[in-house]
């Protein structure tokens, strides 16, 4: 029996007659990285703002660490651990890399009501954002303001700020758009080591990382889950062939 | 030690030049001075209110003159039960007039945090341009109410007779009550620093710049925002009642919307989000006001001008003419 | 309150209501299409008012007045357009807010200088004067029924501007896509000028008809305006039919709480007393409508998508 920390059921989400998600169902378990690939409109989207509570559901239910998450908002389903990085990085662009670190490492372990004391003599928070920063290897652009770093980097701090968290499960919303082929190639190295930590949904067009990476491939097309399964039976899979690689089978 | 910024500088420069300008207005013989200083310092606290949160927290207030005349009634209406001998309410419990300041002060800062925490609870829960237009309204809801409600004055205002009183201090000299003022302005100007670099600053101006990512971390903007908008309409409040006292007179216009509009002109003729442009600014809309309103009767029609100018070309107001862009860390 | 005062009331509700229309139509077709909030809205109501005084008292025909009055505001707003707003459609909020905050105290200290700070009167017109009297005996000026009448007319024929025109396709375009309009070849820049003299047209036109119920000054237009936003709050930003049904129900609820608040509280209290508590609260209670809005419906009663 896998033992499934995220599990989604039946969800769905229309807008007008669109159906941008159509009954899906997914489940990731712990250890594992399951990947989420599809065209472009597929839903993939809608689908992670349904999960971290951006987007209210039609119908469904999502389950997370055995607890319902309907009607939490998105920082309370932030705080039981649900880590996700942004399809377009979204970062405070006036903040250093570090400042930015600080603030999710002040959400997560402490109140951000204190009103008196200077963030910058906080050694505790400091110490633990510069920690977190070294190991998506930005220590030394700390200082930087996230305006100011490259569009890698920022993808790299990005990911720092769902560290800091400590998830319980990463939602991955293409972490490698746009990262060179050296910085995919470190970024799949540290994915991999990453699952161990935590489970890791992940959503990403770049086949090879999802090939190299995935213990689980799920494929959507226009909302719905066309295909479900392993790395090797997804690549078998004619359905998939079909929509997805616009082969005919 | 790093080399102080221009901004530093310049903020120094200010800070001398406030202290100072009571013994200049005295040794040249020009006690108005002083009390146009004061001005300064009052409305330059009620710009630091504002600036809390339209500058650091992005909350784009066009009702901070709610609670700049809420702070001012409670002066007014405390003072005037104190002058009177009558109790302000008798059952079920009694509750008195005052003269002291720091009982008004803090009632003052109650009252308005009070107000603030309900219109926020409200507008906050809009943005953009639906925010802007609700606070708007919701503190001429107040000015309405003020001129209907025939106990305190209604719409002819209400009088202090004496200025109220402070420890041993003698208010009434034009040099005590500015020294007080200027005393609640730095320290208000102290407070919105700390409060910036403080762990809640930093959510603060996470709300302001990506509520997205600020949620994502785990913290609500809408509790940071609200607080944020609560502590900077205590700080208006505060400013009213010292209005108030250097007035010796409330009235509606207090809460009137070109009040709003004075309190953000001159925070942003200051420069926004600048830790001392509120006082800056106050200073030029001050001197702008001495200097052309004893020239012409039309004298906003040349401030109207000004601030348009302001806004399509000089967007960093003169702080950020004079020290350059913003520094971010 | 007797049924007879209650319909009289009612049709002052609905005359204010009209009024408040006028402004809020243009107040949210700006901001629907270019995305602008412009506090200056009022100065161009002042605008209409005193053009409308001005060329009534000098030829004698409130009829050119009123003409006057659409033309004056429409050629202003043109001009505040292309000088000064079109460089806000780019900016933030705050800076429209102050900008277009400075063109209040411009216009209306620039009144000032022109007309001085005593109220001009404009008169009804005859044909106009004197009461109508209603179905069921009722006598109700007939002035401020053609105000209704005419608001309702001015309502509709927006309507069929925006449902049916060539003009009012690029005007829904505008409001979905500026940049698809853009694309299909449509000068964008003239667009929003016409859409903003349209707007500012009204808003004349509505100040024209209230200068006669009122006296004409510095300044009048800044409680409508402020109506106008609650309107807009109510209605939902955007929506031409939420400005509609949310004008009626504050110019009613206004008027109608005005008239009875007062005596309601009588039945429990001394009159004195309730004089004063009943016309606070009901100086309140449009605000506290909206506060009702907001909590149930903070995207207001007509969402834009909806």
């Amino acid at each position: 029996m896998t033992n499934p920390i995220l599990e989604i059921k039946n969800l769905k989400k229309s807008f007008g007659a669109l159906k941008a998600t159509d009954d899906v169902s997914i489940t990731l378990n712990v250890g594992e990285i399951h990947a989420l690939i599809g065209p472009n409109g597929a839903g993939k989207s809608t689908l992670i703002k349904q999960i971290c509570g951006g987007l209210s559901s039609d119908s469904g239910s999502v389950i997370f660490n055995g607890k319902d998450l309907a009607g939490l908002d998105v920082a309370e389903r932030a705080q039981l651990g649900l880590g996700r990085t942004f399809q377009i990085s979204s970062v405070i662009m006036e903040f250093s890399a570090l400042r930015n670190v600080m603030l999710a490492v002040q959400a997560f372990n402490g109140s951000s009501f204190r009103f008196f004391k200077n963030v910058r003599n906080d050694k505790v928070l400091v110490a633990r954002a510069m920690e977190i920063l070294s190991r998506v290897d930005l220590e030394k652009r700390a200082e930087i303001s996230a305006a100011e770093l490259s569009h890698g980097e920022r993808r790299q701090l990005e990911i720092a700020l769902a560290l800091a968290l400590e998830p319980k499960a990463f939602l991955l919303d293409e972490p490698m758009a746009g990262m060179g082929p050296e910085g995919s190639k470190r970024l799949i190295s540290f994915l991999d080591e990453l699952r161990k930590e935590a489970p890791i949904l992940l959503i990403e067009h770049d086949m090879d990382a999802v090939f190299s990476l995935a213990d689980r491939i799920s494929v959507l097309v226009y909302g719905r889950v066309v295909a479900s399964g392993t790395v090797d039976e997804i690549r078998a899979n004619p359905a998939v062939r079909e929509a997805y690689l616009g082969e005919t089978a | 030690m790093a080399s102080l910024s221009r901004e530093s500088i310049l903020n120094i420069f200010l800070t001398l030049a406030m202290v100072a300008l009571p013994f200049v207005a005295t040794a040249i013989d020009e006690p108005f001075y002083i009390t146009l200083a004061t001005r300064v310092a009052i409305l330059g606290l009620a710009g630091v209110g504002l600036n809390l949160a339209l500058g650091t927290g992005g909350l784009v207030s066009f009702g901070h003159a709610a609670f700049f005349g809420v702070g001012g009634y409670a002066a007014g209406i405390l003072a005037s039960h104190a002058l009177n001998y009558t109790p302000i309410m008798e059952s079920p419990f009694l509750i008195e007039g005052t003269n002291q300041m720091l009982i008004i002060w803090l009632v003052a800062i109650i009252a308005s945090g009070i107000v603030a925490y309900l219109i926020g609870l409200l507008s906050l829960r809009t943005s953009g341009v639906y925010f802007i237009m609700i606070t708007l309204a919701f503190a001429q809801m107040l000015y309405y109410f003020a001129i209907s409600w025939p106990a305190y004055g209604g719409e002819d205002g209400l009088s202090i007779y004496v200025r109220n009183a402070f420890l041993g201090v003698n208010t009434l000299a034009p040099h005590g009550f500015y020294f007080i003022c200027l005393g609640l302005l730095f320290g208000g100007i102290f407070l919105s620093a700390t409060l910036k670099n403080s762990r809640f600053g930093a959510a603060l101006q996470s709300a302001r710049q990506n509520e997205e990512r600020l949620s994502a971390v785990g913290v609500r903007p809408f509790n940071i925002k609200l607080t944020a908008f609560v502590i900077s309409g205590m700080m208006t409040g505060l400013a009213g009642a010292l209005f108030a006292d250097l007035n010796r007179f409330v009235s509606p216009s207090m809460l009137s919307w070109h009040m709003s509009g004075e309190i953000m002109i001159l925070v942003i003729l200051g420069g926004v989000g600048r830790l001392y442009g509120p006082l800056a600014g106050a200073i030029i809309y001050i001197l702008f006001e001495f200097i052309f309103g004893g020239m012409t009767e039309h004298w906003q029609f040349f401030l109207g001008l000004v601030l348009l100018g302001v806004v399509l070309f000089a967007r960093g107001g003169v702080i950020g003419l004079i020290a350059g862009r913003a520094r971010h860390d | 309150m007797t049924a007879a005062l209650f319909f009289e009331q009612l049709l002052n509700g609905m005359q204010f209501g009209v009024t408040l229309f006028l402004m809020a139509a243009g107040l949210t077709l700006v901001f629907g299409v270019m995305g602008l909030i412009n506090l200056a809205h009022g100065s161009l109501y002042m605008i209409g008012a005193f053009a409308c005084a001005a060329v009534a008292a000098a030829t004698g025909s409130f009829w050119l007045g009123l003409v006057a009055s659409i033309v004056a505001a429409a050629f202003a707003g043109a001009i505040i357009e292309v000088s000064v707003i079109r460089r806000l459609y780019d900016r933030d909020h705050l800076d429209q807010v102050l900008a277009t905050f400075a063109l209040i105290l411009i216009i209306s200290e620039g009144c000032r200088f022109v007309f001085g700070s005593f109220p001009l009167f404009l008169d009804v017109p005859a044909i106009l004067a004197g009461p109508v009297i209603l179905p069921g005996g009722l006598p109700y000026p007939i002035y401020r029924l053609s105000i209704i009448v005419v608001g309702g007319l001015v309502a509709l024929g927006l309507y069929l501007l925006i449902a049916k025109t060539r003009l009012g396709i690029r005007i829904r375009a505008g409001e979905a896509d500026r940049e698809m309009i853009a694309a299909l070849g449509v000068d964008i820049r003239t667009l929003y000028t016409i859409v903003f003299a349209l707007g500012a047209g009204l808003a004349g036109f509505a100040g024209a008809m209230v200068g006669a119920l009122q006296s004409v000054q510095v300044g009048m237009g800044e409680p409508v305006l402020i109506l106008a936003f609650v309107v807009i709050v109510i209605g939902g930003i955007g929506s031409i039919k939420g400005a509609l049904i949310a004008s009626i129900l504050v110019g009613v609820v206004d008027t109608l709480g005005r008239v009875s608040l007062p005596s309601m509280f009588g039945l429990f209290m001394d009159p004195s007393a309730a004089s004063s508590i009943g016309s606070s609260i009901s100086s309140m209670l449009i605000y506290v409508l909206m506060a009702v809005v907001l909590i149930f419906k903070p995207e207001g009663l007509v969402s834009q998508n909806g």
